[in-house]
């Protein structure tokens, strides 16, 4: 290496002069790291889903076929009954929301050092988050085969109700997905004690994940199901 | 504060707001099920939405208890995004009345449900 590389190296610091700029600073957020990150994440993931659902609108503001009517699609009738509007995304709401519940529940019993508590709230959460996914691939199984809905094409009207559809809540289901198996994998931890001397942190920040992955549904059932 | 020992707070309160969710979610659904439509609909579904979405973070996610430098920090960049909404909604709105005043689309054309288009095929099954 030429000196004159040398003296810039030693000028810019390097590598090790972009770590000590960085963490040479005071502490801005005084939380565990790990929260402060998932935080991060999860403005970062409020975009994407912001840009999803901003382009929804866009498309269903431009587009000049009629748009299809939701509370009809996605109606469902028992023992050959009449069909009752939304009542499948109804009670997948209803499933999310219990799941947040039992979510909080973990994260404070996880603080209070109750090991057997956090893990079943955490397997009853990953449990209703299961069933939420099942009952999604119930509702996709349905709109594919027996309606003839697609990503460019649908019977009823506007095409591209298919594309916003499978675009959000596919997007939203692997949120969910991906949850599930998260949070499974940080309740075993606690079970086997993983987190006895670390700190029970962990469960907070896979909360906030949940947490965030039932916000993210309150504005879907909003905004795609019931406007 | 509380962040130095973690977000540590009574039960009660979360089995409030655990209530209080399913209440708002039953009202938000309440509003398809009794088919309130127009600007009623519009008001009640973001009212319900935006307090579920409101207590969610304020106490599930506990950023009522946080100090301001991190709710901040989380709840000040998505506000940008309120402006990215407006522009896209005045946009469309644009569009949209070019496209029905240039390309001669029906603006009242209603969808089809699936019960028009069921009894559609079963009575292609009769003609057969």
């Amino acid at each position: 290496m030429s000196e004159i590389a040398v003296n810039e190296l030693v000028r810019h610091g390097g590598l090790d002069g972009l770590a000590d700029d960085w963490s040479a600073d005071k502490q801005t957020y005084h939380v565990p790291w790990g929260k402060a990150m998932m935080w991060i994440f999860l403005v970062s993931d409020t975009f994407i889903f912001t840009c999803f659902l901003t382009s929804y609108l866009h498309v269903r503001l431009t587009t000049t076929e009629p748009w299809p009517v939701q509370s009809e699609i996605f109606a469902l009738s028992f023992g050959g009954g009449d069909p009752i509007p939304l009542i499948l995304i109804a009670i997948m709401t209803f499933i999310l929301i219990s799941s947040s519940g039992t979510m909080a529940l973990a994260v404070n019993f996880g603080y209070r050092g109750d090991k057997v508590k956090t893990f079943w709230l955490m397997c009853a959460t990953a449990a209703f988050g299961a069933s939420f996914v099942s009952m999604q691939v119930f509702e996709w199984s349905k709109l594919i085969l027996e309606e003839g809905v697609r990503p460019w094409g649908n019977p009823y009207g506007a095409p591209q109700f298919g594309a916003v559809f499978f675009m959000i809540t596919g997007f939203h289901g692997a949120h969910v997905t991906v949850g599930v198996i998260y949070l499974l994998w940080v309740a075993f931890r606690v079970k086997r004690g993983y987190y006895d001397e670390k700190g029970y942190e962990i469960v907070e920040i896979a909360g906030l994940y949940w947490h965030f992955v039932d916000l993210v549904w309150v504005f879907i059932f909003a905004f795609f199901y019931l406007l | 504060m509380s962040s130095a020992t973690g977000q540590q707070h009574p039960l009660g309160i979360y089995y409030k707001i655990w209530t209080l969710l399913f209440v708002l979610s039953a009202c938000s659904y309440a509003v398809d099920f009794f088919n309130v439509q127009g600007g009623m609909r519009w008001f009640l579904v973001l009212l319900f939405m935006f307090l579920k979405a409101g207590f969610i973070i304020a106490i599930f996610m506990h950023v009522f208890w946080e100090r301001l430098a991190l709710a901040f920090t989380i709840l000040g960049p998505p506000t940008v995004l309120l402006l990215l909404i407006a522009f896209m909604a005045i946009e469309g709105n644009y569009i949209s009345g070019t496209r029905y005043l240039y390309m001669g689309h029906d603006p009242n054309a209603v969808a089809l449900s699936p019960s028009d288009l069921h009894g559609a095929e079963h009575e292609e099954e009769e003609e057969h």
